[in-house]
């Protein structure tokens, strides 16, 4: 259990070499071993998604896996998001419908909804709850997390037609 | 223009979305704790044991930490102490007892795996009734029959009030202990110097000052040796200002071991044993008139506040506001309250949103909807009838209630929830046997407390005033330096929107310093709604000083008078000309042309200003329409409205956030969330697949009307 196994973890692109116990989550090696602290940890037991990342195209709580289970994948975590200094447009739209107060639930809903408007740009306004339903928020009271990501669903049609 | 006003985007998100906040768990650190925590509510401890020569810490190696012991001098409070970690006795599931270290947080969990408590188990009570019967077992020797706080108020003729009342009306209402919950658990990290000999605690506190001047005492360490820094914090809500003690054996670990130290809380250990909240049980009588006018109320207020008394607070926070409090927005002269902090092997309480706002609001509203019901009448209108409508209003307590608009709010509600049509559908529901019903609660809400209203209940630490300290650097740019603690309340750019607009600035050029004890002066943090009152009270003042001496210096250059001077665009003008120098002109000069001033004033730009006001009172109104299926008892939220009159809007984004992360939290406490104990003290809600937070799926759209008054 506490033998270290070498991995590599493709994270936004970047390989990072690194040696951890088997038994070490994921999220915990992409901040601690990978200094990538953008993803936040909030209950480490599958429920609140703040360590929401993207892993290949799927939105997956990094919390729940083993960071050996993530070698050979492409992960993308909250650093990726931006193109240098350009927002994403969801980032852009989090902070003009004031999706976020203290900040550390973002990170894992944007890395939920993104891949949600990668892979359903359609969503519909009841596919769009039901996804944010995956993440808990304390401070906003998700109407404008929704908001947001609405807008930019529609936003990103429009940029397609 | 003005920036006060204008819901600008707010300075802290840039970094937040791309995720460069800075939160304490993202710090590095040679050593990590694990706390090896009590797994039964009440017992004796006969043995520690651990593995020979593991860096394992209890109460004997911690021997000369002074115990927790907050102090309130009234109300026949009961000064509980509370070891940092578990001397002899524990007194809730979860407490602290023993602290063990090791270089990652996993060995950490391994090594406090292999500590051995042996607790000799003894008969816990979970519930505030139950501790009160007599034989109950005490929870600290010092407090019989376990009431830590005793406290009563009356009014001289409320006996014969209520004896003379045309109607009297009862009811009891519980609210269920519920967590504060912030996304971000606790934390701490602390880093001792080997230059200075100084330790830097990073931790997830609303108080940073505060937390070092007790951190400091506890161990008995120079103040001046300690720096305290709250980060980003992810969420408080009254969780995070009450003192942690595993944030002094942090702190005392990394002094002892010259070396630093973190500790980052899991949820586990948040849902048992950080700070719970709520827990009250209220019996509340009102006597009604024939016209169903209240003309008194007699209250009796029993608050769980569990094993240990908070600091700075103490556990008379939640009884105490529900007693001064209590009547809210009704006129009632006559008044008569015992309300008591009962100790229980539960976790402790501390403060959380609203205090005790919540419980009595739904207590008096309650009362008045049974009112209602036993006089006939529309619940609407037996509100109408009572709301205080005269201003300013001394209550039965004494409390000064200040200008509100409590039937302008409650009628501004009605009118977007659209009552009449929701009557209409309600009927109509009924006979297809569906129940639709209406809700509504009005009530004031005390902030910006100043020292004033915290000494009246005898607190030995009384907080109140705040600080800042702004600059103007040579190149023109504004720091201000406040005692303030923000965690998510978008602070940074509400002040920087005052302070623009008074030097005739753009809130970017503004920065707003808090949370470091070295950088900022002491202040008492981000709590009960206090801080754009108080902080931006100061700030303005702190300006409006930065303000007089800009303007002084620009008359002085320009050759005009300084009140002809006006500040705006980053310059100062003679007011009705095209004279004017560049504001960055001016900042310049202060400092590397000041004898250009003749000496008639001194050299730099920096002014510091406090306040302390008496405190003031915002008021709301909200209506909820629900759908309640009668079989299962499920509630559909269909409709949330809230009229509210907080007085002036600085970032009307900004307040509607709160106020939609308010209604969630509260229809969560009235929906939701509970965190229950069995008779035994073993608390059944440990994970958030148990303790049920709401999500996307429950909290409906909420309308919000604004008053501005």
């Amino acid at each position: 259990m506490t033998e270290k196994v070498d991995i590599t973890l493709n994270i936004n692109g970047c390989d990072y070499a690194v040696r951890v116990e088997p038994r070490r989550t994921l999220v915990d090696v992409i901040r601690d071993d990978c200094g990538q602290t953008g993803t936040h940890i909030g209950c480490e037991h599958g429920v609140c998604g703040a360590c929401t990342i993207i892993l290949d195209n799927e939105a997956v709580r990094s919390c729940l896996m083993f960071a050996v289970q993530a070698q050979g994948k492409r992960i993308r975590t909250v650093e990726g998001l931006a193109d240098g200094d350009k927002l994403h447009p969801l980032q852009t739209a989090f902070m003009t419908h004031h999706a976020l107060q203290c900040g550390f639930c973002t990170p894992g809903f944007l890395m939920l909804a993104v891949n949600a408007l990668e892979t359903n740009p359609d969503m519909s306004e009841d596919e769009i709850l039901d996804l944010l339903a995956s993440n808990l928020c304390r401070c906003t009271g998700y109407q404008n997390i929704i908001k947001a990501v609405r807008n930019t669903a529609a936003e990103m049609r429009r940029a397609r037609a | 223009m003005r920036w006060v006003g204008r819901s600008i985007h707010r300075l802290e998100d840039p970094a937040l979305v791309r995720g460069d906040g800075r939160f304490t768990g993202d710090l590095k650190a040679a050593n990590w704790v694990r706390f090896v925590r009590s797994p039964v509510a009440s017992g004796c401890i006969t043995r520690i044991s651990w593995p020979e020569g593991a860096p394992v810490f209890t109460s004997a190696e911690l021997e000369q930490i002074k115990p927790i012991r907050p102090l309130l001098h009234n109300f026949n409070y009961v000064p509980i102490s509370q070891p940092v970690l578990a001397m002899d006795v524990v007194r809730f599931v979860g407490e602290p007892v023993a602290a063990v270290l090791a270089p990652t947080q996993e060995q950490a969990e391994d090594l406090a795996d292999l500590v051995d408590v042996q607790i000799e188990p003894m008969p816990a009570i979970a519930d505030a009734r139950d501790a009160m019967v007599a034989g109950a077992p005490r929870v600290h020797a010092l407090a019989a029959d376990n009431i830590a706080l005793d406290a009563r108020f009356k009014t001289a003729g409320v006996d014969a009030a209520m004896t003379s009342a045309h109607r009297r009306i009862r009811i009891e209402i519980r609210s269920r202990r519920q967590n504060a919950l912030p996304l971000e658990p606790r934390a701490a990290h602390a880093a001792w110097d080997r230059n200075s000999g100084r330790v830097t605690l990073t931790c997830t506190t609303q108080m940073p000052h505060v937390m070092r001047t007790i951190i400091a005492e506890l161990i008995g360490m120079p103040e001046s040796d300690l720096r305290v820094i709250a980060p980003d914090v992810g969420g408080g809500f009254g969780q995070k200002m009450s003192l942690s003690p595993e944030f002094v054996v942090v702190t005392w670990l990394a002094r002892r071991l010259r070396t630093s130290v973190s500790w980052l809380e899991d949820r586990r250990e948040n849902l048992i044993a950080c700070f719970h909240s709520r827990d009250q049980q209220i019996a509340l009588e009102g006597g009604f008139d024939a016209d169903a006018r209240l003309v008194a109320v007699s209250a009796d207020i029993l608050a769980n506040v569990g094993a240990y008394s908070c600091y700075p607070t103490t556990c008379g926070v939640e009884p105490l506001m529900a007693m001064a409090e209590m009547p809210g927005p009704y006129d009632v002269r006559e008044y008569a309250c015992s309300a008591r902090a009962v100790l229980t092997h539960t976790c402790p309480m501390a403060p959380y949103r609203g205090v005790s706002r919540p419980v009595i609001t739904v207590a008096i509203e309650r009362l008045m909807d049974k009112a209602a019901a036993a006089f006939n009448l529309d619940p609407i209108e037996i509100r109408r009838r009572n709301l205080i409508r005269s201003f300013p209003y001394t209550s039965a307590t004494g409390l000064v209630l200040d200008q509100a608009s409590y039937v302008e709010t409650m009628d501004a509600a009605l009118q977007a929830a659209g009552v009449a049509v929701f009557r209409a559908r309600q009927a109509h529901a009924r006979a297809q046997g569906r129940h639709l019903g209406l809700g509504l609660a009005t009530f004031c809400e005390r902030t910006g407390y100043g020292t004033p209203a915290f000494a009246a209940r005898g607190m030995e630490v009384t907080p109140g005033w705040e600080t800042v300290e702004m600059t103007m650097d040579p190149s023109g740019w504004i720091e201000a330096r406040i005692g303030a603690s923000p965690h998510g309340q978008g602070l940074r750019t509400t002040l920087a929107q005052i302070i623009a607009d008074e030097l005739g600035t753009s809130p970017d050029r503004v920065k707003i310093v808090h949370g470091d004890t070295d950088r900022t002066p002491y202040g008492w943090g981000t709590f009960a709604s206090r801080s754009v009152v108080i902080a931006g009270g100061a700030t303005l003042m702190a300006a409006r000083k930065v303000r007089a001496k800009l303007t002084t210096m620009a008359g002085i250059l320009l050759e005009a008078a300084a009140e002809d001077i006006v500040l705006e665009a980053d310059a100062a003008r003679v007011a009705g000309t095209d004279r004017a120098i560049a504001i960055e002109t001016l900042a310049r000069a202060a400092y590397h042309q000041a004898h250009r001033f003749k000496g008639e004033i001194g050299p730099g730009i920096a002014d510091t200003a406090t306040y302390d006001p008496a405190g003031t009172f915002s008021n709301a109104c909200h209506v909820a329409i629900v759908e309640v299926d009668v079989e299962t008892g499920g509630v559909i939220l269909e409709n949330f409205v809230v009229a509210e009159d907080a007085g002036r809007l600085i970032n009307p984004m900004i307040v509607d956030g709160q106020i939609q992360g308010g209604v969630a939290q509260g229809i969560a406490n009235a929906l939701l969330e509970e965190i229950v104990y069995d008779d035994a003290g073993n608390i059944l809600t440990a994970t958030l697949a148990d303790y049920l937070s709401p999500s996307a799926r429950e909290i409906p759209a909420i309308e919000i009307r604004h008053l501005e008054t």
